[in-house]
């Protein structure tokens, strides 16, 4: 199609006169690969959701007459005998970021047609990403069994806490394990060399779009319930 | 093979101009540099709650390191900035009115929050005081 325009057409306008010009036509919308624009719309969907979770948080916050726990205090872990405020989501955060960074880099070598260092650093993504989730599902059951954290109480304070965070941290685990197991999939797929035969890595920056999200959602999540 | 890349790479981003070419042409360094940088703003937000940093300070400080950190990713990782405008904004403009519920819900909050302590205070005050007292004490320390 762009072959197309391009012949009829010299240029492509830019800025907003390029919005215009891409929006009006009775034309395909956006000049990228389906699977990233459909990702893309997924994502703001996803984002309406996530929004949903943390803005219903903030008004439970808001409105309860009991004291709210103190993440500082609740999320801290003792190492070797001292106490350190939100080590374990700290650590967390650290390697949600990692993975990213070798998304990105995979996505790279993708591009490059590097299907060994391509596949490599995908898998490293989902085995940090799966590290992730073990390190939450520690965190559950620590809270659960022995602070005594139920989704309609606790012992610390206010009774909403544990609803909200159970569901919002609930659903962000969900999409890192959906995302694991995503990525080790198309993963796979590199390295029996599927994308070469399909012409195209696009489906690897697509999946990368994904994983990027669940970090940027993590981010979100970091600094309004864990730091607030 | 550098046909083969700077073709792909056309059409992965499909834009006309020949200036987005950065974004993969050099990429290594830039991703490393944007991975670095999310580091360094997690770890000062963790500084942040370690030294106990309350108040506005706290608030501005969180806030500002969580909007380049989600920036960052956004505009690098996502490969957003090398998008065509008319992407960017499908994607980066409805999101935007959710800071009207954030407004909406934050009033609401501050209205449930108020009647609350009215009502609990109001139906405390008959038997003693002193718990009525108590129950009003709590919220204040919270805010």
């Amino acid at each position: 199609m762009s072959h197309e325009s391009s012949a009829t057409l010299p240029a492509v306008p830019e800025g907003l006169k390029g919005v215009t010009s891409d929006w009006s036509a009775d034309k395909q919308a956006f000049p990228v690969p389906w699977g990233k624009a459909m990702m893309w719309i997924f994502l703001l969907s996803d984002t309406f959701i996530f929004s949903c979770f943390l803005i219903s948080y903030m008004n439970v916050r808001i409105s309860t007459t009991a004291q709210w726990p103190n993440p500082s205090e609740v999320f801290s872990l003792t190492v070797f005998g001292t106490p350190v405020p939100l080590f374990l989501i700290a650590i967390m955060t650290m390697i949600l970021i990692t993975s990213s960074g070798t998304m990105a880099m995979a996505v790279n070598f993708g591009y490059r047609r590097d299907r060994k260092k391509t596949a490599l650093l995908m898998f490293a993504t989902a085995l940090l990403g799966l590290s992730f989730v073990g390190m939450q599902a520690f965190e559950w059951s620590k809270l659960i069994l022995d602070e005594g954290v139920r989704p309609w109480g606790n012992p610390m304070g206010a009774a909403q806490f544990g609803s909200a965070f159970f569901m919002i941290t609930g659903f962000h685990g969900l999409h890192v394990s959906c995302g694991v197991i995503y990525l080790s999939v198309v993963a796979i797929r590199v390295l029996n060399g599927f994308y070469d035969r399909k012409g195209t890595y696009e489906t690897v920056e697509v999946a990368g779009l994904y994983w990027h999200f669940v970090d940027l959602v993590w981010v979100f999540i970091f600094a309004f319930f864990y730091l607030w | 093979m550098a046909h083969a890349h700077s073709a792909d790479h056309s059409t992965a981003h499909a834009a006309p101009a020949g200036g987005h070419g950065e974004g993969v042409q050099h990429p290594i360094r830039i991703y490393l540099w944007i991975w670095l940088l999310l580091f360094v703003f997690s770890t000062f937000s963790y500084l942040v709650d370690f030294f106990q940093l309350q108040g506005y300070l706290r608030w501005t400080l969180i806030i500002i390191f969580m909007l380049l950190k989600a920036g960052f990713i956004v505009a690098i990782f996502m490969h957003m900035a090398w998008e065509r405008l008319a992407l960017k904004l499908a994607i980066l403009v409805p999101p935007l009115a959710l800071l009207v519920l954030v407004g909406l819900m934050a009033i609401e909050g501050d209205y449930t929050f108020l009647t609350r302590l009215q009502s609990f205070v109001h139906e405390v005050q008959k038997p003693s005081a002193h718990a009525g007292g108590h129950a009003a004490e709590q919220p204040a320390a919270e805010h």
